[in-house]
């Protein structure tokens, strides 16, 4: 039988890279996301399966350390937590560029600037939208239970190889730090040299015998080939947007109301909603697990058959933007619930925020 | 079954291992655990809380607006969580060190000399397990056989001398409750 752990979050994070077969993991602490390389460093997996595991001067050398370890082909990531993660951004910039696959958690704190260390998810834009200069997209994933900070490190990784591009573990304070039921993955073993060349045929890991030195870069003064190359980005962009959304839906077959909410926030509209529906009132929720791809589709579907959306947010509104963009008229109207400064709302507060937009629902 | 639990006190009195400890006695029983603590400064020295949900069907939110069960350890928290009891519900605190006295009438309100019974221990970090042991006997939600075989999880083995003193203090905090 698999055995069922309690742990935080970032615990679980830590655990399941061992257990992908990640071979390097580089990062500098911050609240809230310490515990990764806290227990990365406890488990001390370069002694068991040679990962290497190491704290670097700084945010910005850690995500050019993931670059110099993408570069080879070897599946390397880092974690941190937003300020630091805006240090990351010309790192993940160069990353997209360069086609290079790798894994970053971004366990979000209030901002911006220091901000606090409380939760918030005020890094949407910043996720899903770029975050760093030019044309790209990270695959974000919004992890909703300590399950599934486990879960997302093989999937993240997966993606990343498979389409040769960056992916993001968008989590928050609330699930970082909270601990629960956890199964974690089998140990596999890191891949050989063999299999990497094999992988990775891209990779700059020696020429060996092959004809061509492979380079790595994600600078191309030639305009004309540079489009190549944008248009060759865009163009796994499609693919991604075609293959790989996910989502999770509660409620939705007989709803007259939807929510819409990512990660922690999505299980306390859940209480919320449960506690509507014992008094008839019938909301559904949608869930983003990809942030980008975005399910645009479906929320338009579901959408179609509601009277009104409420999209809940630690932040100001920013998801919101992607769901109205998703709704073609005529809509239903859509309305926003937030709260900043590291204030997590509770089913109570939320459950008013939707009868204060919808006070005809209430019953 | 579902209970939903806050313990709130200083940082340091310990408010966070005994919430660790009774999510991994629920994990012993086969129940579905949630364990969302106040996290930062707190620890050292400020107001800490945490919320633990023990449930035999999935849990859907960490974050609560009110609860079943809280244990309190000092005035603080007792202001900030007493309006929060669920009518019918139960508030266990430590008389020790509180001004103004639990006032509801729709719960049922269980003082527990938890800081004289450490007095007498003459061990004042047996001071969370004598308010557990409390809540076990108020609320026995999970068993002390599932918080005993808890502490052998959450203990480093170094520690695991100390488990018969805890045992005892959870004894005493339980025999102080009834």
């Amino acid at each position: 039988m698999e055995e069922v752990k309690l742990m935080k979050g970032n615990e679980a994070i830590a655990h399941a890279a061992i257990r992908y077969g990640c071979d390097g993991y580089f990062g500098y602490p911050i609240t809230p996301q310490s515990e990764v390389l806290e227990t990365l460093a406890e488990l001390m997996p370069w002694e068991t399966t040679g990962m290497v595991v190491l704290q670097a001067e700084s945010e910005v050398a850690a995500i050019n350390m993931v670059y110099g370890g993408a570069a080879t082909g070897k599946a390397v990531m880092t974690s941190s937590s937003s300020p630091g993660i805006s240090l990351k951004q010309e790192g993940i910039s160069y990353l997209a560029a360069s086609e290079l696959p790798a894994l970053i958690l971004n366990c979000m704190r209030g901002g911006p600037g220091l901000g606090t260390i409380q939760p918030s998810q005020s890094d949407y834009f910043q996720a899903t939208k770029g975050g760093g200069h030019g044309d790209y997209h990270l695959i974000v994933l919004a992890p909703a239970t300590v399950q599934e900070m486990a879960d997302f490190v093989a999937l993240g990784f997966d993606l990343a190889f498979k389409y040769r591009t960056p992916s993001m573990i968008l989590a928050d304070g609330i699930v970082g730090q909270m601990m629960e039921k956890v199964v974690l993955p089998p140990q596999r073993p890191r891949r050989t040299e063999e299999e990497v060349r094999r992988q990775c045929p891209w990779a700059a890991c020696g020429k060996g015998s092959r004809k061509h030195r492979n380079v790595v870069t994600s600078l191309e003064l030639d305009s004309a080939k540079m489009e190549v190359n944008n248009l060759r980005f865009q163009e796994t962009y499609r693919r991604i947007e075609e293959n790989e959304v996910r989502f999770e839906e509660y409620y939705t077959d007989d709803c007259e109301y939807l929510m819409v909410a990512f990660g922690s926030m999505a299980r306390i509209c859940l209480k919320a909603i449960e506690e509507a529906r014992e008094k008839g009132v019938r909301i559904g929720l949608i869930r983003p697990i990809t942030l980008w791809p975005f399910p645009t589709k479906r929320i338009a579907e579901l959408a179609a058959k509601t009277k009104g959306v409420l999209v809940v947010e630690l932040n100001a509104g920013q998801m919101i933007e992607d769901v109205r963009l998703a709704i073609s008229a005529p809509s239903p109207s859509v309305h926003h619930f937030g709260r900043m400064g590291g204030i997590v709302p509770n089913p109570g507060e939320i459950i008013e925020a939707f009868y204060s937009h919808y006070p005809e629902a209430k019953i | 079954m579902k209970e939903e639990i806050v313990i709130a006190g200083f940082g340091g009195q310990g408010v966070l291992s005994m919430g660790k400890i009774l999510a991994y006695a629920g994990l012993m029983d086969n129940l579905e655990v949630s364990w969302m603590p106040s996290y930062g400064p707190e620890q050292r020295g400020g107001t800490a809380n945490v919320t633990v949900i023990l449930s035999d069907s999935r849990i859907s939110s960490p974050v609560l607006d009110s609860y079943d069960t809280a244990v309190i350890l000092n005035q603080q928290s007792l202001d900030k969580f007493e309006s929060r009891v669920k009518p019918g519900g139960t508030l266990i605190y430590d008389p020790y060190g509180i001004h103004h006295a639990p006032t509801r009438t729709d719960i049922k309100v269980i003082p527990v000399e938890a800081m004289e019974a450490t007095f007498e221990m003459k061990n004042a970090k047996t001071y969370n397990m004598i308010l557990l042991g409390a809540l076990l006997a108020a609320r026995p939600v999970v068993s002390l056989d599932a918080v005993v075989r808890g502490l052998r999880k959450t203990l480093p083995e170094r520690h695991h001398h100390l488990i018969p003193l805890n045992e005892e203090a959870l004894r005493k905090g339980m025999a102080l409750a009834k």
